[in-house]
């Protein structure tokens, strides 16, 4: 009970929502971090993911690199590039573009690859050509997938985000450590609850985007892709 | 014995898939139910087992209603065969067979023994023992599905179009399998198709529905093509329902004509005398121990010498006693003379089947 | 890579890894043993399933420090603290891998264990569980790895491991540290992977020399 009353104070100080430690600056800065990592996964990861669905080469290899993805702990590569390059957030943002890609190229991948041979080999009998067909039937049809494989990326981005604060950048695992380390529980708390509904609200939104962009005769697939975008 | 006893099943949402049935199947018969999808007949048969149960009426297995037995105890004693066959995949064949066995409580000697004996008796070979299912090819799954269907020896089988998941070679070898086996065990069994042909061809008696679980007729093959009972049974024989009644009526029914016969020695002037009284402008040619030699035609006789001096014709088309009259008919229509040779045993003469004779049998 | 440090250090690093076997294999049996009879209600009772899934993701898409810190007021500093939720997001990938895989089971097959009187317990354990048994290990290794890589997480709340290494390499700015931690880390990854690969073969023989 007192630990509520502590974060409701922690909350509610006016010092809270000004200044350069301020929860607004914060949340900004996390959220820049998510944007622009997932941002550039996308731009990056899209083509990659689409080229290799298309033509069905390297698709092994980008399946594979998912998996290893998984078993790599972001904790560890976040201390190595302190290492490396010193607190800056260039290097930071770039080894979040490099968490965020395995699962946007991956989905996009199995998206395209997804697609009926007979529904492609129609298209391409009925005329079109291979970007045409590209345009027309492969990336309409992988939305589900490319969408729940970005929304699965920007919501570990937001929480591995938290971890570089670790290494003293900022965004919201800043209230975290340096709570952590000057033993002040409810500014912990607090940034745990501000990470949380951050990630919650993330998850959300993209949802919701992906509801719009995905055509309606794929919905059910849609809910389907976001959940096993989740898991592999 | 398995009656049905004013039997109705509604399903949830209203529709009725059987209604009022009354059905009585007598113990060591096929009977078979067909009718076009939607006709209830595999709700009938899954009835039997308690996969499905009755919204009114009475189901009763030798006497016994099904719905007093337990499903588990009353499933056992009943044999089970479909067409997706549902074998274990992660048994092996003698594990699949010894399924029930196993589940009944048989001690291992015993169940060795019976899978042995039916691993035979389904014409599998010995080899497959310890093979995964999938590892063997679609009939020899489906002989499997039967063995482990017969594996506690059931006096009731169900089968639920065992055979249409198989290329129609192999379904037809099935057939004949099933129906030597089946002179042997004597099973009650209750039989769905869709296909007619195999109705007429498996069945003892054949129960036809139509939409909604109506039975429409219930007769044998025989009685069923000779009289179907309204419009919409003789519209689901099919229109060939003549040559289908063929089918199932052996020649050694129809009398023989004796025909033009002749012995070996015989001279030109008695086969033109023989031939003129059958109107006829060739001779059979008939030795001593009754055989038919072959035939000869009038104008290739030769002078004054016996018959034989010719080179005598082969019959091109005989028949036998046991086969069809479907059979006596096709080889009629290919024959040039519109005769088919009837023989016995050993090239035996036993006369001369003809379209006058055949459709006499059909009037 | 200072290999003099690792020589010396054998003793402690032995520690840290058995603390991460240790933080590793009580989530993923807890959230086993949690996730099963839920999959089973879900099976049974279909609306389940739905709701099921979306409170587990919801919980899944917490990020772990946040989930580890906001139990600190509950459970304190320590082992229980990381157990928790490392056992939450567990379940998510069990239930969806256990349901899908007893849902996957050949409806013939199914459909011919009832007709021959198996009862319905019998029918789960002697039919349905081994056949959906390659599908729900496949989500035992999802688990087990992605648990091995958040367990390096729980250092930070104070609950050992091999994040240890990590953690005390940044705080007295010593690679070597970080490398290991980081390296043993993804091997004990893969090798629980393997693992549970070679015991999902040993127990279906029935599936050798297929895909």
């Amino acid at each position: 009970m007192e630990l509520v009353a502590q974060l409701l104070d922690w909350f509610t100080a006016p010092a809270q929502w000004t200044g350069s430690s301020g929860i607004p600056v914060r949340v900004l800065e996390h959220v820049l971090y998510t944007v622009a990592a997932t941002g550039v996964a996308v731009v990056v990861g899209l083509p990659i993911g689409l080229a290799v669905g298309h033509t069905g080469r390297g698709g092994t290899v980008a399946v594979n690199t998912t998996n290893v993805g998984r078993a790599i702990p972001s904790f560890g590569i976040i201390v190595l590039f302190f290492f490396i390059f010193g607190i800056d957030p260039v290097p930071a943002v770039i080894m979040l573009v490099a968490l965020a890609l395995p699962p946007i190229v991956t989905n996009t991948y199995v998206g395209v690859r997804s697609v009926a041979p007979a529904v492609t080999d129609s298209a391409a009998g009925m005329g079109l050509t291979g970007w045409q067909v590209l345009r027309e039937v492969e990336i309409p049809a992988a939305m589900p997938l490319i969408m729940a494989g970005i929304r699965t990326s920007a919501v570990q981005v937001v929480a591995t985000a938290t971890l570089a604060a670790y290494i003293g950048l900022g965004g919201l695992g800043r209230y975290i450590f340096d709570g952590l380390s000057q033993q002040v529980l409810n500014q912990v708390v607090g940034g745990a609850i501000l990470v949380a509904l951050l990630a919650l609200a993330t998850e959300l939104a993209l949802g919701r985007v992906q509801r719009l962009v995905v055509p309606r005769g794929l919905q059910a697939r849609s809910r389907q892709a976001a959940l096993d975008a989740k898991l592999t | 014995m398995i009656t049905f006893e004013s039997v109705t099943k509604q399903f949830p949402g209203g529709t009725t898939a059987v209604d009022e049935l009354h059905l009585q199947v007598p113990d060591g018969e096929v009977v078979v139910l067909v009718g076009p999808s939607g006709c209830g007949k595999t709700t009938i048969l899954r009835m039997v087992n308690r996969m499905i149960e009755p919204s009114g009426g009475r189901v009763a297995v030798n006497g016994e209603d099904v719905m007093r037995t337990s499903p588990p105890r009353l499933r056992r004693g009943i044999g089970y065969v479909i067409q997706g066959i549902g074998l274990f995949p992660h048994r092996t064949i003698a594990q699949n067979v010894a399924t029930v066995p196993k589940l009944e409580g048989w001690d291992d000697d015993r169940i060795k023994a019976r899978v042995d004996e039916l691993i035979e008796t389904v014409g599998l070979p010995d080899g497959v023992r310890d093979r995964y299912p999938h590892q063997l090819s679609g009939g020899q799954q489906q002989r499997v599905g039967v063995a482990r269907a017969l594996a506690a020896d059931p006096p009731v089988m169900l089968m639920d179009e065992p055979f249409a998941a198989v290329d129609p070679i192999v379904r037809t070898r099935l057939q004949d399998e099933f129906l030597r086996l089946q002179s042997e065990v004597r099973k009650t069994i209750v039989f769905v198709t869709h296909d007619i042909d195999e109705a007429i061809k498996m069945g003892d008696r054949i129960a036809i529905l139509s939409q909604g679980g109506h039975l429409q007729q219930y007769a044998t093959p025989k009685e069923l093509l000779a009289e179907p009972a309204n419009d919409f049974v003789a519209d689901f024989l099919g229109a060939e329902r003549g040559l289908k009644r063929l089918a199932l009526i052996p020649v050694s029914q129809v009398e023989a004509a004796p025909g033009p016969v002749v012995a070996p020695g015989a001279g030109i002037d008695e086969a033109r005398r023989v031939a003129e009284t059958h109107s006829s402008d060739w001779v059979v040619v008939v030795d001593d121990e009754g055989r038919a030699r072959g035939w000869a035609r009038l104008d290739e006789l030769d002078g004054r010498g016996p018959v034989d001096g010719v080179r005598l014709r082969d019959f091109e088309l005989t028949v036998h006693a046991d086969d069809s009259l479907r059979t006596a008919l096709n080889a009629l229509v290919i024959s040039r003379h519109g005769v088919a040779v009837r023989l016995g045993d050993g090239d035996r003469y036993e006369g001369l089947l003809t379209r006058e004779l055949l459709s006499e049998e059909l009037r | 890579m200072d290999w003099a440090w690792v020589g010396e250090n054998l003793g402690r690093i032995r520690g840290y890894a058995l603390q991460h076997l240790f933080l590793t294999a009580v989530p993923v049996a807890a959230g086993f043993v949690l996730a099963f009879p839920m999959s089973l209600a879900a099976i049974r009772w279909r609306r389940l399933y739905a709701p099921l899934l979306g409170f587990t993701g919801m919980l899944f898409t917490i990020p772990s420090i946040a989930l580890f810190v906001l139990l600190i007021p509950v459970t304190g500093l320590g082992p229980l603290t990381a157990i928790v939720p490392l056992t939450i997001y567990t379940l998510l990938i069990l239930i969806r891998n256990t349901v899908e895989g007893l849902d996957g089971v050949d409806p013939d097959v199914r459909e011919a264990a009832e007709a021959m009187g198996y009862t319905r317990g019998r029918r789960l354990l002697g039919v349905e569980l081994p056949l959906a048994l390659p599908v729900i290990v496949a989500g035992l290794r999802i688990a087990t790895v992605t648990t091995v890589g958040l367990v390096t997480i729980t250092a930070l709340i104070g609950a050992g491991g091999l994040g240890r290494l990590i953690v005390d390499g940044f705080t007295l700015f010593f690679p070597t540290s970080v490398v290991v931690g980081v390296v043993l880390s993804v091997a004990f990854a893969v090798a629980a992977d393997l693992v549970l690969l070679a015991g999902q073969k040993a127990l279906t023989p029935w599936r050798a020399g297929r895909a």
